[in-house]
């Protein structure tokens, strides 16, 4: 059966691939090359160089889902890295040792420069430590300091500020052979807000009822585009006006999300998610939530790229401070106390009466701390919480029948509370015990 | 009984009380006294020290301890440190500390500081973000001024200012302390027959909790005793263990290690306790002072990024030279990002040195050592048959 996808999912399979045909062709071109990762991603600052974005996790996932990161992570493994570390970090680098053809077929260039955007995530140094031994390319950390306190002081900003026009622009420039033209991004952040108005609308609809999208599914498309290399572009405003059409369009007529299977317009459960998705069984764990009639309204994992709808937008009238704003705001950059209270917002705000959290093996920054979060949580909102585990790329550690097995007990759990919910409201109205 | 026995029936009585009963006892001798813990690994034991109080690893309960509400907190594929840090909080083995600090170790520590925050709301949290980028003008502004918001913050917790003199003391006691630390770990290069692992191990762990004036005294003592009472000679195979500077492993599989024929003439364990490799500046202003000495001194290690290329690939020659060591046993806790993300770039460096190497992993509280031991064993055979590096 052809799986059913959006309109906008077509559009955006364009879009990448009209991107890594520019990257194949980078190194006849001339155009420079510059890693970097999702998470604190300086997009707007690299287009400015006219140099093009590789982001290794987009890379990673991308194989999960075309089957390949089995047999990469293995070669990894082969060559000495651990079963216990990130398996985007071994799809990476097992790619890489295969001959580093990407996710649409096409070789990947070298990079020109590793731009270690140090933001929520500790495994980020030491990927790019790997990185830099197979290239000879110069690397340039940009350290994020993490919210540890709930908050992005002035002194941090100042000092990611100071990292930005000491370390990060002369690197740029040192790679490029061109000179930092604040003017032009500040015209690609302004682009950035219109894309950013746009993507926080859509993902905002989801507060309707039925939600015309699927908040963790759905999104993790969605937001491909901002969190990678598009972000500042007309492409990506052009991308996420029409996603915003499509998405008022169904809000309008009342209907849910396109599944692979169809519509699902009938929404038994809403639910939070917490944690990445996982990509080597995405159709399949999706599969699970919309035969359930489960539609997922809010997640944390489509925010490790930026809190767009916490209210932050990229601001052209200080173009370096808002990048620090921008990197030190992402998810995985929020302490957990932080992340308590967003999940227990989304909750409340999209009218959950469900929570989820998907714990990964491979990704501590998520992982630790999860089972404190999930008690935490429904001590909160008297929402019951589920907990499944899986892996983000790793499909040895993706076990179907036990996360269904989960799941469908989970959705029981929330029907019987519905209806001794509904038994309770009935004896209040009757003023009798049943 | 034999000086090398006093110091060590001391240690060893500190280093198994996880209730921290040395440590309390301190807080009882004077009114008002504080303590603040911190994990692993590099804490500015200096600033602590300054506000009055006593700084206090917190190394986790070790196979001490059996871990019934710390499994709640954490999933399989997690470390097992922060369960045991978890087990001996929820069980109140940790009640006395006013604070507790979170070095950016890793995001298991760094998720645990969040974690602390909503457990002990009424203790001081902080998480501390070393500096990545050692650049005097970059990290070491960014870390001066973490230091001195940590400063004035401890300051108040402990109703006690931290001021430029008391930090500048502060700094002369641990540079002492640093100093007879680096002399413990030359005097084993040299003499490794005469200080076993085991025991410096011990007393390294002793000295977490203890105050540093008394924790210098012990380690002159244990010289003095080595010095007094050495060791046989024995032909065992001269190695470097890497990777265990965080979660550290059992006694068991210290001893088992030497005892399958290995001298451990260098080591991760307890790290943070000589992190910085050479004294910080006495003089001037003692935030910026001690600042740079953690961007011009740090060891290299898998917590700190490494600024050139190869570091990683030499770093490993490097310290089997310096200890003048045959070998190394990679030796690193299950699920450790930094140690095992590490791993392959040491290893590579120790095979284009010719170093020969094994590797393999623990957790805090394994308790069979059969397998280490012969796998030790076989190493240190295969060294003294078949060459070194």
């Amino acid at each position: 059966m052809t799986a059913q996808k959006d309109q906008s999912m077509t559009l955006q399979k364009e879009m990448i691939a009209r991107h890594f045909e520019r990257l194949e062709q980078a190194p006849a071109t001339g155009e420079k090359v510059v890693y970097t990762f999702v998470p604190g991603n300086l997009t707007e600052l690299i287009l400015s160089f006219d140099a093009l974005p590789v982001l290794p996790e987009i890379n990673a996932l991308q194989s999960g889902m075309r089957g390949k990161s089995r047999e990469y992570i293995a070669e990894a493994e082969k060559a000495g890295h651990s079963e216990d570390v990130c398996t985007y970090v071994k799809c990476d680098l097992g790619m890489l040792r295969s001959g580093n053809i990407g996710p649409t077929g096409t070789r990947l260039p070298k990079p020109d420069l590793l731009l270690l955007s140090y933001t929520g995530c500790y495994t980020f140094m030491k990927w790019f430590e790997l990185l830099r031994e197979e290239y000879d390319c110069p690397i340039v950390f940009f350290h994020v300091p993490y919210q540890g306190e709930g908050e992005v002081t002035a002194a941090h900003r100042e000092y990611m500020v100071k990292q930005l026009k000491e370390r990060v622009i002369p690197a740029l420039e040192q790679v490029t052979g061109k000179a930092y033209d604040e003017e032009k991004l500040r015209a690609l952040l302004t682009k950035s807000r219109a894309a950013e108005d746009d993507l926080v609308s859509v993902l905002h609809a989801a507060k309707r009822k039925p939600s015309p999208l699927d908040a963790y599914f759905g999104a993790v498309y969605y937001v491909g585009p901002i969190f990678s290399s598009f972000r500042g572009t007309d492409e990506a405003v052009a991308y996420y006006k029409a996603l915003k059409s499509e998405i008022d369009e169904r809000s309008a007529a009342g209907l849910g999300p396109i599944t692979p299977e169809g519509p699902l317009d009938d929404q038994r459960y809403r639910l939070v998610v917490e944690g990445p998705p996982n990509w080597t069984h995405f159709r399949e764990f999706w599969k699970m939530f919309y035969e359930e009639k489960a539609v997922v309204v809010a997640s944390t994992y489509s925010k490790v790229g930026g809190t767009y709808d916490l209210g932050f937008r990229h601001d052209p009238n200080d173009p370096l401070g808002t990048l620090a704003d921008y990197c030190a705001g992402c998810y995985t950059n929020i302490n957990l106390p932080g992340r308590v209270q967003i999940l227990c917002d989304y909750i409340r705000d999209y009218s959950a009466n469900g929570f989820v959290i998907n714990s990964v093996k491979s990704c501590n920054s998520f992982s630790a701390g999860q089972l404190m979060i999930l008690r935490e949580v429904e001590k909160r909102t008297g929402v019951p919480g589920a907990f499944i585990e899986s892996d983000l790329v790793d499909p040895r550690y993706f076990s179907a029948a036990n996360i269904k097995n989960r799941l469908e007990s989970y959705f029981q759990m929330i029907e019987a509370r519905r209806e001794s919910g509904a038994k309770r409201g009935s004896v209040g109205a009757q003023g009798a015990s049943v | 009984m034999s000086k090398r026995a006093a110091v060590m029936d001391w240690a060893t009585s500190v280093f198994v009380d996880l209730s921290l009963g040395s440590v309390r006892a301190w807080l009882a001798e004077a009114p008002g006294r504080k303590a603040t813990g911190f994990l692993p690994v590099y804490a500015p034991r200096e600033v602590i020290l300054a506000a009055g109080m006593l700084p206090v690893g917190i190394w986790g309960g070790g196979d001490r301890i059996e871990i019934i509400k710390g499994d709640a907190f954490y999933q399989s594929y997690i470390c097992h440190l922060p369960r045991s840090v978890i087990e001996l909080a929820q069980t109140k083995r940790l009640d006395c500390l006013a604070a507790v600090l979170f070095p950016s170790t890793c995001d298991v520590i760094r998720n645990l500081s969040g974690i602390w925050s909503m457990l002990y709301p009424e203790t001081y949290v902080r998480y501390l973000d070393v500096p990545q980028v050692l650049e005097a003008a970059t990290g070491g502004a960014f870390w001066q001024n973490e230091l001195r918001v940590l400063g004035r913050e401890l300051g108040e917790v402990a109703d006690s200012e931290v001021t430029d003199e008391s930090l500048r003391s502060a700094i002369v006691i641990y540079n002492e302390v640093r100093r007879l630390i680096r002399a413990l770990y030359q005097y084993r290069v040299e003499k490794p027959w005469s200080m076993p692992t085991a025991e410096l191990h011990v007393l390294l762990r002793a000295g977490e909790v203890t105050p540093p004036e008394l924790f210098c005294q012990k380690m002159r003592d244990y010289l003095a005793a080595c010095e007094a009472e050495p060791g046989r000679v024995q032909d065992r195979a001269r190695i470097v263990i890497m990777g265990s500077f965080c979660e550290q492993p059992p006694l068991g599989l210290i001893k088992t290690i030497e005892q399958s024929g290995c001298y451990i003439v260098d080591d991760d364990f307890v790290l943070g306790n000589r992190f910085l490799a050479a004294d910080v500046s006495e003089d001037g202003d003692p935030y910026r002072a001690l600042a740079h000495g953690f961007v011009a001194h740090a060891m290299a290690s898998s917590v700190i990024f490494e600024a050139e290329r190869f570091g990683k690939r030499d770093l490993a020659p490097a310290r089997v030279k310096a200890a003048r060591a045959e070998g190394i046993i990679f030796a690193a806790p299950s699920f450790c990002d930094p140690a095992l993300l590490d791993r392959p770039m040491l290893a590579n460096g120790a095979e284009a040195a010719h170093i020969p190497t094994i590797s393999f992993r623990y957790a805090e509280n394994t308790g069979q050592f059969q397998q280490f031991g012969e796998q030790a064993g076989t190493f240190a055979d295969s060294i003294k048959l078949w060459g070194a590096a």
